[in-house]
């Protein structure tokens, strides 16, 4: 039975307090103190929908780096960083996915994100893939002082389809597509415009997502009550509980939709909230997951005896937990593009990337590839003609060698004030690989004093540069502290 | 092994501009002010000059490419001149050019003039560099003190040194060389300064403070050398000729192969090594007499003190605090203030180092002089920690 073999998540660490905002904007929106509650995702500086999609995909796919047997990749997100250049495609090379790998970006809904699951599992069901990939995620701009600004989050999740589905066997979908605009973003516009919320929520959710859940029932030959996981995100309070209701879904059935610890990830948020959902699901159990957007999409998973073992090493659960409390209004709005602040002369300097040097490197740049010298194992980045091996060095004896997922650590660093950063100072320093190689690369989400010698790191993949002249995102791995490691080290210690 | 250049080759004559701020100037004023003392030192005619060694690192700033700008500035009687660039070891480079033509026979003099103009950017620090097509989608967004400022933990992890100790340590580097360059009339920083106020200075690049950072200057600074025999013709006694020049450049051992480990620079010993052998020097830290060594940062410095077999590996910072490096101590270092104090136009540099070695050697440094030198050597590093080339030049007495 067609269904999900393996799935992965991932929140961005910074979780800006609301109170925060509220309080910054209460002179402006004191009704806003209202949503003063919790938490909500703050993508770092060099975070996009795209990333964050990337460390959901490897979260899924688990530390093996062998990825050839997936054959189809599905992005979705309503905040890609290209409109015109394929985004699935930034993803397959970051995974070091084979060329011959199918490929779609799914976009246009805050539904999109189940839309690509159900056409990942309507390709595999139908024998046009036999793996498939599917990473959703989401960093949605919102005005300064708007609700959206408190409600939205950001992240990413990602799923595993195949004919096996060890983890959740797909039953049913139901789709209702109907132009019922609650808000839209133009396609040269940066925000979102929205209409009066009674009405989308009396008008729209009430009248258009029960049709699509009753349909997906239907498909899979349940009832309302055997749902024992309703996933429906909403921002208004309640809303998932008074659809349960109307359909006849157990009310202890519907699921937090973690607004008060992410906020809603847009289109990546359904599918964040069935990864929760399998993540604490028991075997047999049925797990519904609906999305609203231009009417909705709504499957049915039956959780499989294989749930347990397909847990990922992250998952929304390590997301959740892997968090630092941010209550820096200003820095969420810099790391927005919301505020024009001074970044000095040394900012100035020209991005323009050379889209031949990026592709004659693509492997190098989006994939992490090295080299390792066939006859002396040595390992090295970047992979070159001659070997760098001091004794033996080989002539065209690399092959490819993959360092994202390498365990590494930091050999020398420094936090640097002068150079240019989004987020000062610049962390940087030279990586060194478990199993050999090293690189100098920039190191992502540290505070200073956090660096030292000796920290164990692990590989991200993040925007390096952003050229806003042309409107080019450029993309490479930079190290992050292996939280994971450490935590295992002083787990260890303790014993 | 081939014989190698020692004393085969005589300084004739040598200059060098104010360092500094130099507002006034352009690249090429300081190039001429750097000449006019070189010739006048030297006793000849443009006419004389065989060929030139021209050496400026940053095309950005408009001192131009090519062997031009200086044939121009000069008025040069169309003779060769050639453009060297090395990174901050350009200087050298010219040097080099120069004296190996001298001692090839074919030119009988010949004039390496370095220079740079880096005060034009508009901002404090060196310039933002173009570093090409790749290198800018994979490398840090990083500056100079941050790629040499990770030296200091590489250093700390390799030696167990503590954060407190070597902070201390390069802190003495930089007030040593303040104490020198306060000294010296050509220097771009000239004031004194205490422990204190390095330690208290705003961080530039962990652990460098701003007094851990060298001088971004404007300068020029050249060279005349000729053979003894046509410079003990031309009247001149008290030689100083050259005792060994020496470049190592890294081949991607330090920054692919894991079998370095930060805290030194790997060409610096190889530089070190075939300098001392090629001036047949078998105990640097008693026979040398002083050096000048490329203190971009103090922590450079610091680990240069090892790399250059002066310290034993992991106590440099020791002799560093006991004042062995101080203008009284057992071997001055940097007693023209160094890049730190005297200022760092990149493509001067090299010549600069040499520059006081001379007038030391010659007995001409003034409030500075030191007793009796005998061998002086320069150090001069371009690149970063992980990936650079290193010059190391010695020049000493005649018959030593």
């Amino acid at each position: 039975m067609v269904g999900i073999a393996a799935w992965g998540a991932y929140a961005p660490r910074l979780r800006l307090s609301r109170k925060a905002v509220t309080e910054a904007n209460a002179w402006v929106a004191p009704n806003l103190r209202a949503k003063a509650k919790g938490e909500r995702s703050m993508a770092n500086w060099d975070e996009d929908a795209l990333t964050m999609a990337v460390e959901a995909a490897r979260d899924a796919l688990g530390p093996d780096d062998d990825r050839s047997a997936v054959d189809a990749v599905y992005f979705a997100s309503t905040t890609a960083p290209f409109v015109d250049r394929q985004n699935a495609g930034i993803v397959a090379a970051a995974l070091t996915l084979e060329k011959a790998v199918a490929s779609a970006d799914v976009t246009g809904s805050q539904r999109c994100g189940l839309t690509a699951l159900g056409q990942a599992l309507a390709a595999v069901k139908g024998g046009a893939a036999r793996r498939a990939l599917v990473a959703a995620g989401e960093h949605r701009r919102a005005r300064a002082a708007s609700s959206q600004e408190l409600d939205n989050g950001d992240g990413a999740a990602a799923f595993v389809v195949t004919a096996e589905g060890g983890a959740a066997r797909f039953l049913g979908r139901g789709s209702v597509t109907d132009d019922f605009v609650d808000h839209f973003r133009g396609a040269d516009s940066d925000f979102d415009y929205g209409w009066e919320e009674r009405w989308i929520r009396d008008e729209g959710i009430v009248k258009l997502v029960p049709p699509a859940i009753r349909k997906a029932l239907e498909d899979s030959g349940l009832n309302a009550s055997d749902v024992t996981h309703f996933c429906f995100p909403s921002t208004f309070p309640g809303m998932a509980a008074s659809l349960a209701k109307t359909i006849g879904i157990a009310p202890e059935a519907v699921r937090d939709n973690l607004a008060l610890t992410l906020g809603e990830a847009g289109c990546a948020h359904g599918p964040l909230l069935l990864a929760h959902a399998l993540e604490q699901a028991k075997p047999g159990e049925v797990v519904l997951v609906a999305q609203f957007g231009q009417g909705a999409e709504a499957l049915v998973f039956r959780v499989g005896n294989e749930v347990g073992n397909a847990r990922p090493a992250r998952g929304v659960t390590g997301s959740l937990a892997d968090r630092k409390g941010e209550d820096n209004y200003l820095k969420f709005l810099t790391f927005n593009g919301l505020v024009e602040w001074d970044k000095g002369m040394r900012a100035e300097k020209d991005n323009k990337t050379a889209l031949t040097t990026l592709y004659r490197n693509q492997d190098m740049i989006l994939g992490l590839v090295g080299g390792r010298c066939r006859e002396t194992g040595v390992v090295q980045f970047p992979r070159t003609r001659i070997s760098v091996a001091p004794n033996n060095p080989g002539v065209d004896t690399q092959e490819p060698y993959r360092f994202a997922e390498r365990k590494a650590s930091v050999l020398s660093y420094s936090a640097d004030y002068l150079t240019f950063s989004m987020s000062p100072p610049n962390h940087y320093g030279m990586i060194v690989f478990e199993g050999g190689g090293r690189i100098m690369m920039d190191i992502t989400d540290v505070e200073p004093g956090e660096v030292d010698s000796g920290l164990a790191v692990r590989m991200v993949f993040r925007i390096k540069d952003v050229d806003e002249k042309r409107g080019f995102v450029r993309y490479f791995w930079k190290a992050a502290p292996d939280r994971a490691a450490m935590a295992g080290d002083s787990a260890l210690a303790a014993e | 092994m081939a014989k190698g250049i020692r004393d085969k080759v005589a300084i004739l004559g040598m200059g060098c501009s104010k360092f500094g701020e130099r507002w006034d100037a352009g690249p090429d004023d300081l190039m001429v002010e750097a000449y006019i003392e070189a010739m006048a030192d030297a006793g000849i005619e443009p006419s004389q000059l065989d060929a030139a060694w021209f050496s400026t690192h940053v095309d950005e700033l408009g001192t131009g490419k090519g062997g031009t700008p200086l044939s121009i500035a000069l008025r040069l009687p169309n003779i060769a001149v050639t453009r060297v660039e090395n990174f901050c070891a350009s200087g050298s480079e010219a040097f080099r050019g120069a004296v190996y033509a001298v001692a090839a026979g074919a030119a009988d003099i010949a004039i390496a003039v370095g220079v740079e103009k880096l005060k034009d950017t508009g901002y404090g620090g060196l310039p933002v560099g173009n570093p090409g097509t790749l290198a800018p989608q994979i490398i840090p967004n990083g500056s100079a003190p941050g790629n040499f400022a990770q030296l200091a933990s590489a250093y700390r992890a390799k030696h167990g040194v503590s954060r407190e100790d070597l902070k201390r340590a390069i802190a003495h580097v930089s007030v040593k060389s303040h104490a020198n360059g306060a000294k010296n009339p050509k220097a771009h920083l000239r004031k004194a300064v205490t422990e204190e106020q390095v330690l208290n200075a705003p961080m530039i690049a962990e652990p460098l403070g701003l007094f851990d950072c060298c001088g971004v200057s404007d300068g020029a600074a050249a060279a005349i050398v000729t053979t003894p025999e046509i410079a003990r013709a031309m009247g001149k006694r008290n030689l100083t000729l050259v005792k060994a020049l020496q470049l190592s450049v890294s081949n991607g051992y330090e920054s692919q192969y894991n079998g370095w480990d930060g805290s030194y620079f790997h060409t610096a010993r190889i530089a070190a090594g075939k300098a001392y052998r090629e001036a047949g020097i078998e105990r640097p830290r008693e026979q040398i007499s002083m050096m000048e060594v490329h203190d971009c940062f103090s922590i450079t410095e610091l680990v240069t003190m090892e790399d250059l077999f002066i310290s034993p590996e992991g106590q440099g910072w020791r002799d560093v605090l006991d004042g062995f490096y101080d203008a009284d101590g057992g071997l001055p270092c940097q007693i023209d203030g160094g890049l730190k104090c005297f200022g760092h136009p990149i493509g001067a540099s090299g010549l600069r180092m040499l520059y006081e070695m001379y007038l030391q050697l010659q007995g001409r440094a003034g409030e500075r002089q030191l007793k009796d030198p005998v061998f002086g050597m320069t150090h001069n590093l371009g690149g970063a920690p992980a990936s650079n080339v290193c010059s190391v030049a010695i020049i000493g007495q005649e018959g030593a």
